[in-house]
């Protein structure tokens, strides 16, 4: 299983603070992670189509193309305003 | 190598500066002590504020606040280094976040807090949202800040 985890108003959008993705070949990718959860439902779609969406992996900012295995934990979320 | 003291701390409640000058404050080999203080303030891009909730990635918010801390001290000589963020709901005026650095000399410390600033506020997963006379509202990343980080890469 994936870790999916939300923050902020990508949280708030979707109604979701974490869910458990099953591990694909569709999912090996934090692209391909985003494009399974776009196919969910049009409130899905169009939080995960924002292009100031941010992902990271197992707690690091990541690029899209980055692997994402099973087991792994992903965040999706916008750019952060701490300070 | 001696050893180094980093505090970073990631909490609800408020922090004392008094305190936090001290702990750090107390070394003879350090000419210089800087310290940063972040406050809610009562407006935003033309809105009024009445307060503020910070949200954080539990985990990965520790973890980035350690590795630029490490990058700061990999570009300057410093010896003492805190960083404590506050989450959850803050009124107007209260205190969001400290820095404090020292150093031997002041060009690193002030150089050292700013750029710990800088990249805490476009690295670090922590989120505002605002309240006040437009209701609750996220905050926008701004570009002044990201461009303020980006400075540093071309120093």
């Amino acid at each position: 299983m994936i870790n999916v985890l939300f923050f902020a108003q990508v949280r708030e959008l979707l109604g979701e603070g974490s869910i458990k993705v099953e591990a694909s070949d569709a999912t090996c990718t934090a692209e391909g992670l985003r494009a399974q959860l776009a196919a969910k439902d049009d409130k899905w779609a169009k939080v995960m189509a924002s292009d100031k969406l941010l992902v990271a992996v197992n707690q690091t900012i990541s690029s899209w193309d980055t692997p994402v295995e099973d087991g792994d934990e992903v965040a999706f979320f916008p750019p952060v305003t701490g300070g | 190598m001696t050893a180094m003291f980093d505090r970073v701390l990631v909490q609800t409640d408020d922090f004392s500066v008094p305190q936090e000058y001290a702990r750090i404050a107390d070394d003879n080999s350090d000419g210089a002590v800087v310290t940063f203080v972040g406050k809610v303030r009562d407006f935003n891009d033309g809105s009024v504020v009445t307060d503020l909730t910070l949200e954080h990635y539990p985990g990965m918010t520790e973890a980035v606040l350690q590795q630029i801390t490490a990058q700061a001290r990999e570009r300057w000589p410093l010896n003492k280094v805190t960083i404590i963020h506050r989450v959850g709901t803050m009124a107007l005026g209260e205190q969001i976040v400290f820095i404090g650095v020292t150093s031997a000399h002041r060009k690193a410390a002030f150089a050292a807090c700013e750029f710990l600033i800088d990249f805490l506020k476009t690295k670090a997963p922590f989120w505002k949202l605002e309240a006040g006379d437009q209701g609750k509202n996220w905050v926008e990343a701004k570009d002044a800040d990201e461009q303020a980080a980006q400075m540093w890469q071309q120093k």
